[in-house]
């Protein structure tokens, strides 16, 4: 990520106004670091909250692993797909970015689809969010995190629409990588989830 | 169709209500009449709520803020009124369900509607001027912001006479704020309020950070900046940092009223004080977001005033980053008595007593530059004065609830309310009322009248002393906050007092809008045509008063701390200038507004469960901000013949004045 910041740089340095592209993407990575401490605020609920299971399941009585770790991969692939797709836009070529771009789309449905089923899963079985606090915890902090999915991929669409038009331009460019930067800083976010929710939880 | 909001939300058997609200409705309609007939309609769209001019919307931010603090006061008059009443068994004007009303909605809009806007205000009016930027990194951001502030705070304003506002106090603790034990609609209010608001002040944080760290104008160095732009900084990170804990929280506490969720409830494993501690977390580090960038104003003002640099520039700035650090440590001490342990309290006590050491040295600081300086005693000075003595004051206070043995006995009572309102009143607005007469002229092109000016600094400080003083005694007599009557009438006497300086207060605000009436009558006499009225240090005083709305023709170059000042000090050699060049500037944009107004249907829809309004506002949210992005007129140029001119006739009234 850095060495794709200062490509942006390097290239938009030619430009009259030089530094727009780059405060906008540092801007976005500070939006990023406010959202971390969503996050973070979600992570300690759930920590505080996790044996507070109120008679019902635990995470272990619920977490079904393998499709989790299918999910899990679809969004890790997704990352490099994008990344592959920053990789096309440097090299100026508008197709290979749109094709990225629809592929990295299909993997986070992919992602969002393996967690509508899980959620639809548990609410069926009777382990809804009302349930007690750990699972209003849980739902919570992989919810917000599908959310944010749901907004990456409309905001690939958007971007999909916009390179159309208007094709890779001083305005496209520096929105492209910072959807990047959200995609990958949703990766991360969702590797801690796996590791923290999932992971502990069946131990 | 409805959800659950129906007629009987409307207090027709409420007088006090019913009043107030033909009052308020009789002044809108008037105050809308006025606009129709003087045809301002289009001016006022197309020159301010458009606007992406961050010092119209600095002042926007001011004018609303002075509104609600009529509101908020409104409400303080009422509390002190009744309490000066409701003694030995009297139960005094205001039932108790809407006593608690009026506590909960004056906490809320004294913070998040009057001390927050004025801060960030003066911020949009004078950090830019101060670093010699054009405008802040994200003109479009500011002005969302700006309009998703403004539309809350008429959410809270429209919770007066549609439904009702929260009864918790103005952080709305929980389980109390639970759907179980608060279930209408008031606390709805608040939590859409504070989110839609507090989402705008995430995006000033974000903004401002930005602004300072990478538009400053050649020359710039952070050790060179104004302190008044290094506590902003120093304020925004603890926004970009703190508020979104407070997003977090609120959501959790209406997945808990919405959803029935179980983080906050007494039973189904939820847990309340996780809720306590989460809000503090945010809490505490936002009465540092409100009297960081006061202590800005302070160190300006003084060292104008003085006409010395600074005492110790250096210590001033690494104070502020130590405050801004500790600040996140010390969030316990608002419960001490909620049973977290002995060395737990300990820390924390003692983290909260380190705090006074870097804000001591702020106050030698300022001391230091009074010293043998030539003191000037305007009213921003004396403001000044009022806060260093009152500000210690509070501090004191302050480190008296920080040992945890006491605040055992302290907890909750009235001691905990002078306290804060000593360094909140004695901080914040002394320092916005100081902030707001010295950029006055730099926002308007006229100062404000001294004397109105001086007559309300001493109605506020006297007011202030005799409305709080007697609740640190009565706090020792045993007497607790939010309390509507009290059966010992021995009380009563200071609450009486209490409630004189209540009024003092109000006529302090009385001569603050005669203050303004009188400097607008005499503009022209009060005229400030050279842009430096009181001789400043910092790059603002050296545009135009109002400066133009490009800010800088030429962006300065700095060479040192108050270069202004040194510049001035050089006057005799003359600078070859450069020619002036094409201004890249931003255009204005109805997408702020109009997004804001789509959060404000559906932060009300949801708060009486108007499902399909609801949907609707967050589909209009979205559409709106979609058409924003899918638009890419919004810059143009400001070309160089057009800034020579503006320019040239500026010079004129210079020379004509001199």
């Amino acid at each position: 990520m850095a060495t794709e910041t200062q490509h942006l740089d390097a290239h938009a340095e030619e430009h009259e106004h030089h530094d727009a592209a780059g405060t906008k993407v540092f801007g976005f990575w500070v939006y990023l670091m406010s959202d971390l401490v969503i996050f973070g605020s979600l992570f300690a609920a759930y920590a505080v909250l996790m044996k507070g299971t109120a008679g019902g399941p635990t995470g272990a009585d619920i977490f079904e692993l393998p499709l989790i770790l299918g999910g899990t991969f679809a969004l890790l692939i997704s990352s490099f797909t994008f990344g592959m797709g920053v990789l096309a836009m440097n090299a100026n070529r508008v197709g290979q970015v749109k094709m990225w771009l629809v592929i990295t789309f299909i993997l986070g449905l992919g992602f969002l689809g393996m967690e509508l089923y899980e959620f639809h899963h548990l609410i069926n079985e009777g382990y809804g969010p009302d349930r007690s606090g750990f699972l209003s915890a849980f739902f919570t902090l992989v919810g917000t995190h599908g959310l944010h999915v749901t907004f990456g991929m409309i905001w690939i669409l958007v971007m999909l629409v916009q390179l159309s038009t208007k094709g890779l331009t001083d305005k496209t460019r520096p929105r492209i990588l910072c959807l990047s930067l959200f995609w990958h800083f949703l990766d991360i976010v969702w590797i801690c989830v796996f590791s923290f929710v999932y992971l502990m939880g069946v131990l | 169709m409805f959800g659950k909001l129906t007629l009987e939300a409307i207090p027709y058997h409420e007088p006090i209500l019913l009043i107030s609200g033909i009052i308020a409705i009789l002044g809108g309609a008037a105050l809308l009449g006025a606009l129709t007939y003087f045809r301002k309609w289009g001016w006022l769209w197309h020159e301010w709520f458009t606007s992406i001019d961050h010092k119209k919307l600095g002042i926007m931010y001011f004018i609303v803020a002075l509104i609600m603090l009529l509101r908020g006061f409104a409400d303080a008059i009422m509390m002190r009124t009744q309490l000066a009443i409701a003694a030995g068994g009297s139960s005094g004007i205001l039932p108790p369900d809407h006593y608690d009303q009026i506590f909960t909605a004056h906490g809320v809009i004294m913070i998040f509607f009057v001390a927050m806007p004025m801060v960030i205000g003066l911020m949009n009016l004078v950090v830019p001027l101060q670093i010699g930027a054009r405008d802040v990194a994200f003109p479009f951001l500011n002005n969302l912001s700006f309009w998703l502030f403004a539309v809350s705070a008429l959410l809270v304003n429209i919770s007066l006479f549609v439904g009702e506002f929260a009864t918790t106090g103005w952080l709305a603790y929980a389980p109390l704020s639970g759907i179980e034990f608060s279930p209408g609609v008031g606390v709805d209010y608040w939590i859409w309020a504070l989110q839609i608001s507090g989402v705008g002040t995430t995006l000033t944080g974000i903004n401002f950070f930005v602004t300072i760290i990478k538009m400053r104008t050649k020359g710039m160095t952070m050790f060179r900046l104004p302190i008044f732009t290094w506590t902003s900084l120093c304020a925004n990170v603890l926004i970009i940092a703190s508020f979104p804990i407070l997003t977090a929280t609120i959501a959790m506490l209406t997945l808990d009223r919405y959803l029935g969720m179980h983080f906050f409830t007494n039973d189904f494993g939820g847990n309340m004080m996780m809720y306590v501690n989460l809000i503090w977390a945010w809490g505490h580090p936002e009465v540092y977001i409100l009297i960081l960038p006061a202590f800005g104003v302070f160190s300006e003002v003084i060292a104008t005033f003085a006409r010395k640099r600074l005492f110790g520039y250096m210590t001033m700035v690494w104070a502020t980053i130590a405050i801004t650090l500790l600040s996140f440590i010390v969030w316990l001490h608002h419960f001490f008595t909620m049973g977290a342990g002995a060395n737990v309290n300990a820390f924390f006590g003692i983290m909260t007593m380190i705090i006074a050491i870097p804000t001591g040295v702020k106050v030698f600081n300022w001391l230091f530059t009074m010293f043998r300086g030539s003191l000037e005693l305007t009213s921003p000075v004396l403001w000044t004065l009022g806060f260093i003595i009152t500000f210690t004051i509070g501090g004191m206070t302050g480190v008296m609830l920080a040992v945890p043995a006491a605040n055992f006995v302290l907890h909750n009572s009235l001691f905990v309310i002078a306290h804060f309102h000593n360094v909140i009143v004695g901080g914040v607005v002394f320092g916005m009322m100081a902030g707001l007469t010295y950029w006055f002229p730099k926002a308007f092109g006229f100062t404000l009248d001294e004397k109105w000016g001086k007559r309300s600094f001493w109605c506020w400080f006297v007011g202030f002393y005799v409305a709080f003083m007697p609740l640190y005694v009565l706090s020792f007599f045993g007497a607790v906050r939010r309390m509507n009557s009290y059966p010992n009438a021995e009380w009563q006497p200071w609450m009486i007092l209490a409630w004189v300086g209540a009024v003092i207060i109000a006529l302090g605000i009385l001569c603050t809008i005669i203050q303004f009436v009188v400097s607008i009558r005499d503009r022209k006499k009060n005229a400030d045509v050279t842009g430096d009225p009181w001789h400043g240090r910092t790059l603002e005083w050296s545009t135009s008063s109002p400066a133009p709305f490009y800010n800088f023709a030429r962006l300065p170059e700095v060479g040192d701390i108050d270069s202004f000042w040194s510049q001035k000090q050089r006057s005799n050699e003359q600078l070859e200038e450069a020619p002036y060049t094409d201004i890249h500037m931003p255009k204005n944009t109805a997408a702020g507004p109009i997004i804001s107004l789509f959060a404000m249907i559906f932060g009300f829809a949801m708060v009486w469960h108007i499902w399909w309004l609801a949907g609707f506002g967050a589909i209009g949210m979205l559409v709106s901000f979609l058409m924003r992005v899918f638009n890419d007129d919004i810059d143009y140029y400001v070309p160089a013949a057009e800034v020579e001119r503006i320019e040239r006739a500026h010079q004129q009234r210079v020379e004509a004045q001199a």
